[in-house]
């Protein structure tokens, strides 16, 4: 049906560690075919006449406000309660070293 | 009140909510009494099934007790008092875990209910338990859960569908009467159809998304499962409705729903897009879904055709928006606030050969990086992962236009089809799948396979519109097969009238899988 897709192991690498996923060797084999073969359906819907055709990001487009005033929220404690690693008494999550 | 236990150990979910909501507050029955026997329910069919992630009996029986002791106290019951419920296990229930089927959260305890949950529970409902999903709501099937697949009660060889498998299953199995499940492709209505209940998907903006683990946010709806019409009018009344919690939902009022479902369907245009019938269709679902319309054109309705020409690209429209937003919204899980971290270290490398060679990694400042990579790829699954990468990729710089804009102008168009086809016709009928229910593994290694499933449901999330999903039959092998009936936005009302006015001359909806089944009376 027109294009075929020509992602390279190379492209799924890059989209792999934009997305933060570390894929082993049988992945990337597997997910590059695969991958492949989506966008090649999907290719399709490029060949619909779409001039002048506004997107549709949502379809309930209507502003929504509230006052800035503060609501009631979940405790400090409650959200650090599922942290794989915290600081509780700090209300600090913990991480791995950020800065070198 | 122990006979009345016994009879309902073979029947629990299978009298139906509105029954059970009746014969509680009548004082027929009691809360407690109700709960044990859909418990034991669950107890006898659940090693058959697997419908169920978490199942809280203890908290439900304390539930049961408040509930009766409300009763005897003269308070204003609810329309869902003393009513089992089951969700599906992406709906956040505060101190009872929830997993989204995912490795990835592993023992997370939400903090917080889900508008819905507050809502049902002030009905007076009682849940009994987290029901089994794809993985984060990514699958047809439910073969993409962590924790395996749930087996359809019509043929345990077969899927129930998906991602809202365990939900669609626990109705069938009559193991409850009522639950929730959530639809961003097809996710309540495709599973409803393949074991043989009611789903239905709201307009989107009708029922509250807070506390519902996003996967596709624009497209995203929660939804009941029920084994009549009028019973998912009663739990879409109770969960429907503005929340300010969720900025995207409406402030449209809700109707009111029971006194509508009059059985008058005299007048009412049904649009019967055949051109999009056609390739693709099990013989057997056209002929039930033929029989369906005559159904209700013999009630009077009149059948009219109408033309949706972009619906054929609604798959591949689809699969490039809610990848895009999945891709999103899946960010979040990085192993930093909650649910699995990957533990670094030497052992990890020896595992994985090493992380990837990165030209401008420094060793130091590598760690957090890694956390996120390993956390990630131990924590998803396969699917979540294709479409993770889909997502990114199509959003990603110089492909953004070619598919993710061009795919929401599509998405356009297909609202524009629709709405020019309401301008002759009330709601739309289409199957609601090609097949029946499939084999376990049938579709497992081709993804686009397993997507085609969806071809008559996508058109709904991607438009907005509200669509039902009703048994309208059996295949040779007993399968069950489903119509589906699409309308105007925020018109559920007129989807239930003419689902309950078709469910009063058919009984496809009153019949359960043996040996699951209810006795029938002889």
């Amino acid at each position: 049906m027109g294009l075929v897709s020509t992602l390279t192991q190379q492209d799924v690498k890059r989209i792999a560690a934009l997305a933060r996923l570390d894929l082993t060797p049988d992945e990337l084999d597997l997910f590059t075919r695969q991958l492949g073969d989506i966008l090649t359906y999907v290719e399709q819907i490029r060949t619909l006449d779409t001039s002048g055709v506004p997107p549709t990001s949502h379809v309930l487009n209507r502003p929504v406000d509230r006052d800035d005033v503060p609501q009631p929220a979940l405790s400090r404690a409650d959200l650090l309660r599922n942290a794989p690693d915290a600081a509780p008494e700090a209300g600090l999550f913990k991480v791995p070293r950020v800065i070198g | 009140m122990t006979r009345l236990r016994q009879g309902y150990g073979a029947q629990a979910g299978g009298q139906g909510a509105r029954a059970l909501a009746k014969q509680v507050a009548d004082g027929a029955t009691t809360a407690v009494a109700a709960c044990e026997a859909h418990l034991d329910r669950i107890m006898a069919v659940e090693p058959s099934i697997g419908a169920f992630i978490t199942v809280v009996a203890e908290r439900a029986l304390d539930r049961a007790r408040s509930l009766d002791a409300a009763r005897a106290r003269g308070e204003a019951l609810g329309p869902l008092h003393g009513v089992p419920v089951a969700l599906k296990d992406n709906i956040c229930t505060a101190g009872v875990p929830t997993t989204a089927s995912s490795k990835i959260l592993r023992g997370f305890v939400p903090p917080y209910d889900a508008t819905v949950v507050q809502r049902l529970e002030a009905a007076g409902a009682i849940i009994v338990g987290k029901t089994n999903l794809d993985e984060f709501a990514m699958g047809s099937s439910t073969e993409n859960s962590s924790l395996g697949p749930t087996k359809n009660p019509w043929d345990v060889t077969r899927t129930p569908g998906g991602s809202s498998g365990g939900s669609a299953a626990a109705g069938a199995a009559r193991m409850v009467s009522l639950a929730l499940g959530s639809d961003t492709g097809g996710s309540i209505r495709q599973p409803a159809a393949l074991c043989g209940v009611v789903g239905l998907k709201p307009t989107y903006g009708r029922v509250s998304r807070y506390g519902l683990m996003a996967f596709a946010s624009s497209l995203d709806q929660i939804g009941p499962f029920a084994l009549s019409a009028e019973d998912a009018g009663v739990m879409f009344q109770a969960i429907g409705g503005h929340d300010t919690h969720d900025a995207t939902s409406s402030s449209e009022p809700m109707p009111d729903v029971l006194p509508a479902l009059t059985g008058e369907v005299r007048g009412l245009r049904v649009g019967v897009p055949r051109a999009f019938l056609g390739e693709g269709v099990a013989a057997v679902v056209s002929s039930a879904f033929d029989e369906a319309l005559q159904v209700l054109s013999a009630r009077g309705a009149v059948l009219v055709d109408v033309d949706l020409p972009h619906a054929g690209f609604g798959i591949p429209v689809y699969y490039l928006i809610a990848t895009a937003e999945a891709s999103s919204n899946l960010a979040r899980y990085d192993g930093v606030r909650y649910g699995h971290r990957a533990p670094l270290g030497n052992r990890l490398r020896q595992r994985y050969g090493g992380p990837p060679k990165r030209e401008d990694a420094k060793a130091e400042d590598d760690e957090l990086r890694e956390m996120y990579e390993r956390t990630r790829s131990e924590g998803f699954g396969a699917e979540v992962k294709r479409r993770i990468m889909l997502g990114t990729y199509v959003l990603s710089a110089g492909y953004y236009d070619a598919y993710y804009l061009k795919a929401q102008q599509v998405r356009t168009l297909l609202r524009r089809d629709y709405e020019h086809a309401f301008e002759t016709v009330d709601v739309v009928a289409t199957p609601t799948t090609p097949t029946p229910a499939f084999k376990l593994g049938e579709k497992t290694s081709d993804p686009i396979q397993m997507y085609l499933n969806d071809i008559f449901t996508v058109s709904a999330n991607l438009t907005g519109l509200p669509a039902i999903s009703v048994p309208c039959g059996f295949s040779p092998e007993r399968l069950p097969i489903g119509f589906q009936l699409t309308g105007r936005m925020f018109d559920e009302t007129t989807l239930l009238r003419a689902a309950d006015a078709y469910q009063r001359d058919t009984s496809f909806h009153t019949e359960a899988p043996t040996p699951f089944g209810v006795p029938k009376p002889s």
